[in-house]
């Protein structure tokens, strides 16, 4: 966690005043101060490690069957929100995050899908607040991660889906090329990566699949841990509230025998999955 | 440390490898342990489970409380007014205990304690299809005055309607006020006759009549203290003698340690009935003792461990025999034998002890329970393998509180213990004068009403006249309701004198204060309820519109709030403000009132569980609760408005001043156990920087539950699945099964902080 000289003195305008000059970036970019934003939250354990300040920024290309917060698909149905409003609501809790560990993450929705918003608010997170930093994506918009905006992310939550072509595509409604791609490129940049992997029955997870999954993840080098996230049903009520379909209404959460056996998968392959 | 004990008699075995000087010259426990214990900065590795003969011991216990939660008490000894040595000896069985003694002649039987108060005593016999002795009802209604009536006698006609309609509420007129801790070890390191020659030299210094600070009546009543002090120390050696334990020298081995400060503590209970009946901060303290038998090789690892479960399963068993309505009140059986564990020290060494872990993993061998009150005193500071234990034994048994030791050690020493929840004290050196709390929501609703109760439309605070507006001006509440403060203050403080003036008069804990020094601090704890509630309704009235529905007489009867306000719990400053204010201002208002024995105004932000029924008395409040709704416990922000995660609700109750709370701000904390992460080792480590996260944010207290709701719903339907299941609220915890079914909701239906 690294502090960024005269952060823990100067008023927070000075600080960000001292951060934007002293950064090439900030100089030549011209950053627009708002972005769609669901909601914040602190969380702990579930959004990456440690105690965690999550921005769920608002849109997603990717409709998932078993999503829990189809409530943040929608760009507009979030709120406008200024860059300085987050990160004054961040630094309230810097004091608690840096002596429980932990750090910010920013989340979605698809966070790409405003991806210089969401890069402003990782630059700032880790540079004015000295803030641990992670993106937690599906990596379909990957290309849209500028090299700068991965400088800023120390750890990425990257939520694979799937490793079956139809699959995917069954699951997010989306091909599954961009995830693969900027998984590599992660690898290439050897940034750490948390993987993450809903196990649906019925779904997502057949034997071929999981093995596809889990042979990626091994070949990449920079998976430090892969969540095998079983899959729940407490986001059905959100479905019918925004009067959709939820389809796998009939669909069984995974047996603990069953995620057991997806994880086994995952260590055959050196990996560490919880 | 006042004074030099006249005789020393050669102490020679008992302390025989002890270092340092000081405490041996005059009584000073804190020199003892600070030259003698052992830190310990391992993990659990070392700890010894459950013998069979503590397991038998312990089921001979368990298999008597299906008839005791049935029957409400087990048995009552109903014709023997309690006293240290009114009941004979007792046991449960008597081969295979190691560590001996009960209140009464046998385990569960519940004694009756009248100073306190007859009408308790005879209400709760009749309650328990008990006989009433009319001999006794005499002797305490006709020759011996009572504390209770010595209140009533002096209370004012304005803090009976006060306390009738629930204003001010829970004080302590008609039962014992507890909140003193003795400092039971004393008992151990020197033996009752060396004690009883220092509370003799105490004495005697005060022969002379006073010229100066001490008036003429403050020292006739210290004399006559002082003796009953005395003869409660010589009543201690009797006492201990009927289960054949001369405690007249210091202890020699570590179960004598243990059995010492048991017998001291064991004393207490059978005199007074308290509100809350803490042990202390005993463990490091008892550490000493267990670990030179073990450096003498005289004792095991599962022998000290033994000695410590024995201990414990005497501590779970305290019984006090209370009223149903009492037991509403503070949800079953509640007795706050509440023991601080851990902390720093002065000199920067951990306070942590391998007795620090063996108490805590009585959790384990004899299974989660809510007695004795196991609070850590939690620093970022304390030796990581220490934290990870606590935190692993929260996630697996709820059953553990913290408080900050950081904001405690600057401001009492690093020898203080938490009495009853939250309320800080160095040990035998300071005891509070226990306040119950004030209603403040109900207040704010009398300051909207001019002082008429919304429920029963009575005057009861002062005419400042109803307000008449169709839409609350944010202004126009404060200034009445500052108004009405002023005048609760008044009245509360007013009652809190009488009472224990009458208390000290009536019921005076001679054997807690025999092991107190003489000239002890006195604070006069306050305390307020319904904070959250208060804050909501004027950020609702400031930053909403809150329209009043008035009944025909033009009460003030309900409230339509239109618009978003910003609630109390979302680290939001805007609410968290308000609530930061009324605790500033309720404390000034404190201040300005003269107090019994110049004790000193402190004021607690704490309900335990009895938000449910403050509730119950509250109407409609401009937040948008309904009437007879639960409060949230404690500083707990309204359940289901912090909608930012328990974090951020723990960071707005970390603003409330602790300068301005000394005597505790209780959070209750629910979290599942995925909410702290997705393995088992993960979870203890995040938790254990939560509570590091807390207290670094200047945070006080933390119950900490980690639950599935599933649980909890399932123990509703099926009680006797879960003897034991253990849940914290608001700086105690209880036994689920034992909460009456409002009670059981309101723990459901308070925010299950579980991420989705």
């Amino acid at each position: 966690m690294t502090a960024l000289p005269g952060s823990g003195t100067a008023t927070g305008a000075a600080a960000r005043a001292v951060t934007r000059a002293a950064t090439p970036a900030a100089a030549v970019t011209r950053r627009p101060s708002e972005g769609s934003v669901h909601s914040w939250d602190l969380s702990t354990g579930v959004d990456g490690p440690g105690t965690r300040f999550v921005t769920f920024l608002s849109g997603c290309p990717l409709t998932c069957l078993y999503c829990h917060n189809p409530d943040t698909w929608r760009m507009r149905a979030g709120r406008r929100t200024s860059a300085d409003d987050v990160i004054a609501e961040a630094a309230k809790c810097r004091r608690f995050i840096a002596a429980a560990g932990g750090g910010a993450t920013v989340s979605g929705g698809e966070p790409l899908l405003q991806p210089v918003f969401a890069g402003e608010l990782l630059h700032r997170m880790k540079h004015e607040l000295g803030l641990h930093t992670a993106l937690d994506t599906s990596g379909f918009l990957g290309a849209r991660a500028t090299d700068a905006l991965l400088r800023d992310v120390d750890l990425v939550l990257l939520d694979v889906k799937s490793w079956d072509r139809e699959t995917y595509r069954k699951v997010t409604g989306r091909p599954l090329a961009p995830t693969l791609d900027f998984a590599r490129r992660l690898a290439d940049l050897g940034k750490e990566v948390h993987l993450r992997f809903v196990l649906v029955p019925g779904l997502t997870d057949a034997r071929e699949n999981v093995e596809g999954v889990a042979a990626f993840a091994g070949s990449l080098g920079n998976v430090s841990r892969v969540d095998v996230l079983p899959f729940h049903k407490l986001g059905e009520a959100k479905w019918q509230a925004l009067g959709m379909d939820f389809t796998l209404h009939d669909t069984p959460s995974p047996t603990a025998e069953q995620t057991a056996a997806a994880r086994a998968v995952f260590e055959a392959r050196g990996l560490m999955a919880v | 440390m006042t004074a030099t004990p006249a005789q020393t008699t050669t102490s020679g075995a008992a302390w025989q490898g002890f270092k340092g000087g000081l405490w041996r010259e005059a009584v000073d426990v804190r020199d003892f342990i600070q030259q003698n214990y052992t830190p310990y900065e391992g993990d659990d590795a070392f700890l010894a489970g459950p013998t069979e003969r503590t397991t038998a011991v312990w089921k001979a216990i368990t298999d008597r409380f299906p008839e005791e939660r049935r029957k409400g008490v087990l048995d009552i000894a109903h014709d023997i007014p309690s006293t240290i040595t009114a009941h004979a000896p007792g046991w449960i069985d008597r081969d295979k205990e190691l560590i001996v003694g009960l209140q009464t002649d046998a385990p569960l039987k519940r004694a009756i304690m009248p100073y306190g108060g007859w009408r308790m005593v005879a209400g709760a016999l009749e309650t328990y299809g008990h006989p009433v002795s009319e001999e006794l009802e005499k002797i305490f209604t006709q020759y011996r005055k009572t504390h209770n009536a010595g209140v009533f006698d002096a209370y004012t006609p304005e803090i009976r309607a006060a306390r009738k309609a629930g204003v001010v509420t829970g004080l302590p007129d008609a039962y014992g006020r507890g909140r003193i801790i003795g400092d039971y070890r004393r008992v151990a390191l020197y033996g009752v006759d060396r004690l009883i020659a220092f509370k003799k030299e105490e004495k005697e210094e005060l022969n002379a009549l006073p010229a100066g600070r001490r008036s003429l009546e403050e020292t006739i009543r210290l004399r006559e203290e002082l003796a009953e002090q005395i003869r409660a120390l010589a009543e201690l050696k009797a006492m201990a003698a009927s289960y054949g334990h001369d405690v007249s020298g210091p202890a020699a081995t570590g179960r004598e340690a243990v059995q010492w400060l048991y017998f001291a503590y064991l004393a207490a209970v059978k005199e007074q009935n308290g509100a809350a009946m803490s042990l202390g901060r005993t463990s490091t303290f008892l550490d000493i003792y267990l670990q030179r038998d073990i450096e003498a090789g005289v004792l095991t690892e599962e022998q000290a461990q033994e000695l410590v479960d024995d201990f414990v399963i005497k501590l779970r068993i305290v019984r006090f025999l209370r009223t149903p309505e009492y037991d509403q009140l503070f949800s079953g059986d509640p007795t706050w034998v509440t023991e601080s564990i851990g902390g720093i020290g002065e000199d920067g060494r951990p306070l942590v002890t391998r007795t620090s872990f063996r108490y805590l993993q009585t959790l384990y061998n004899l299974g989660p329970a809510p007695e004795p009150n196991m609070t850590v005193f939690w620093s970022p500071r304390l030796p990581q393998g220490f934290k990870e234990f606590c935190a692993r034994v929260s996630i697996d048994t709820s059953s553990v509180q913290y408080e900050s030791d950081e904001l405690m050690r600057p401001r009492f020493g690093d020898d203080t213990a938490i009495a009853c929840c939250v309320s800080a004290m160095p040990v035998g050196k300071q005891m509070q004068f226990f306040g119950a709390r004030v209603n403040l929501a109900k207040t704010l609703l009398y300051a909207i009403n001019g002082g008429r109760d919304e429920k029963s439309g009575a005057q009861v605070g002062p005419e400042t006249g109803a307000i008449t507006s169709e839409v609350l001006d944010y202004d126009e509440v404060m200034a009445k309701f500052d108004a009405q403060m002023e005048w609760l203050a008044a009245t509360y403080v007013h009652a809190l004198n009488v009472i224990h003036y009458m208390h000290d008069r009536y019921a005076y804990e001679r054997i807690e204060m025999a092991l107190h020094d003489r000239d002890v601090r006195r604070t006069m704890a306050c305390g307020i309820a319904g904070l959250s509630v208060t804050a909501d309704s004027l950020s609702a009235i400031k930053h909403a519109r809150v329209t009043v529905v008035r009944d025909a007489t033009g009460l003030a009867v309900d409230y339509r709030v239109e618009g978003e306000y910003p609630a109390y719990g979302n680290n939001d400053d805007r609410a968290d403000g308000i609530a930061v204010r009324l605790v500033e201002e309720f404390m000034k208002k404190v201040r300005g009132h003269e107090t019994y024995r110049g004790a000193e105004h402190t004021q607690s932000v704490l309900t335990i569980t009895s938000n449910v029924v403050y509730g119950e008395k509250t109407g409609n409040t401009p937040d948008g609760r309904r009437a007879g709704e639960p409060f949230s416990p404690g500083a707990n922000p309204m359940n289901g408005r912090d909608t930012h995660g328990y974090v951020a609700s723990a960071l707005s109750v970390a603003k409330l001043p602790y300068e301005d709370a000394e005597d505790g701000i209780s959070l209750t904390s629910t979290v599942t156990p995925e909410g702290l992460g997705r393995t088992p080792q993960e979870r203890i480590g995040n938790l254990a920087g939560v509570l590091d996260g807390y207290m670094a944010s200047d945070g006080f207290h933390m119950n900490v539950n980690v639950l599935n709701r599933d649980t909890l719903l399932d123990a509703m339907e099926h009680p006797e699945k879960y003897p034991q299941l253990t849940i914290r609220v608001s700086g105690y915890a209880v036994n689920f099964v034992r909460l009456t079914r409002n009670q059981q909701l309101d723990v459901l239906g308070r925010t299950f902080h579980g991420s989705l």
